[in-house]
């Protein structure tokens, strides 16, 4: 691939330097807490607290209505993968009441130029997270795990999301 | 390809991760050891500077890498170039920013002025890292007087 101009493609450069952030910061934490299994917490909240924002940034940006089956939400999931990461993962393996589904893709920004240590370190992490929190904020309670890692040596990434329950409103805890 | 907010985020939580750290380090509550969050933002820089340079023509000399960063670097990262850039000849660049990127968001004022730092380490670190890929060793600090904008001090350290 040649370059025609002395320009740098900034979109490309922002997502490498996103991939090569999140690397960083994720062998930063190994560095300093011995246990992975920590450190996947902590991947967790972080995507959590991601997610909880990112959500706002996706209404605005799509102008999505309320969802009304995990079908919708799931449809809106994959748009969301779409737009922050350009991913394409699939939508499949329903459950036959339809309140649990897995995403499956085989490429992720996130995961680029990574070796893994074999401790049980979930590198990826971030992203359950960030599905939980972004879903927290419009209501739902949802549950996600890796059934698949390509990191680990399978063929592709599976994260099975599996729909808990409906959140009511209710005041924040910590404030009356 | 990832989209900027994702990186903005991201941003924001590994400042949130040293804060939490180091709030498990130290009693101190006002210090804030934000060591992590440049040392990250070093190896960043490193390794996408070898990306970045792969098929550039060298540089003629330290100004000229400078100039590097100042341009193309900075355009690609903060959305715009740098402002303003002023050397001694010896080995100090100060590079100005008049809106950098992650102060935007930040009221104009002096309101959040003692939490800047947290918000440039990362670039310092960035700017290091990137100079060192390229055989520049040099210690990097920041410089914000009013929002949102920055001034980054290298010391380019000679042997």
């Amino acid at each position: 691939m040649s370059r025609q101009t002395s320009r740098l493609d900034a979109k490309k450069v922002n997502s490498e330097l996103l991939t090569l952030t999140y690397g960083a910061l994720v062998s930063q934490m190994l560095k300093e807490t011995e246990n992975p299994e920590d450190v996947n917490k902590q991947l967790e909240r972080i995507g959590y607290n991601m997610g909880v924002r990112l959500i706002e940034d996706f209404l605005a940006r799509t102008t999505s209505t309320r969802c009304l089956e995990m079908r919708e939400t799931a449809d809106k999931i994959q748009q969301a993968f779409r737009l922050y990461l350009n991913m394409q993962p699939t939508v499949t393996s329903w459950s036959s009441s339809g309140d649990e589904f897995s995403l499956v893709w085989d490429q992720c920004a996130l995961s680029d130029w990574v070796e893994m240590p074999n401790n049980g370190l979930r590198y990826c992490a971030l992203i359950p997270g960030a599905i939980r929190g972004a879903l927290q904020m419009v209501q739902l309670e949802v549950q996600c795990w890796f059934v698949q890692d390509q990191l680990k040596g399978d063929a592709v990434t599976e994260l099975r999301v599996k729909y808990i329950k409906r959140l009511e409103d209710a005041v924040p805890a910590g404030e009356d | 390809m990832a989209d900027d907010i994702v990186f903005e985020l991201l941003h924001s939580e590994i400042i949130n991760y040293a804060l939490d750290q180091s709030k498990d380090n130290t009693n101190d509550k006002k210090e804030v050891d934000l060591s992590v969050v440049e040392y990250i933002g070093f190896a960043a820089g490193y390794k996408i500077m070898e990306r970045l340079t792969r098929e550039w023509p060298r540089f003629k000399d330290e100004l000229d890498t400078m100039k590097f960063i100042c341009t193309d670097f900075w355009t690609c990262i903060y959305k715009k170039q740098i402002d303003n850039l002023r050397t001694n000849h010896q080995g100090v660049y100060v590079l100005q920013d008049n809106a950098f990127r992650f102060l935007t968001n930040f009221s104009n004022g002096h309101q959040y002025l003692e939490f800047a730092p947290r918000y440039v380490a990362y670039t310092c670190g960035l700017i290091r890292g990137g100079l060192a890929n390229l055989c520049i060793n040099s210690v990097v600090t920041a410089e914000v007087q009013s929002m949102p904008s920055c001034k980054f001090h290298i010391h380019v350290q000679r042997t």
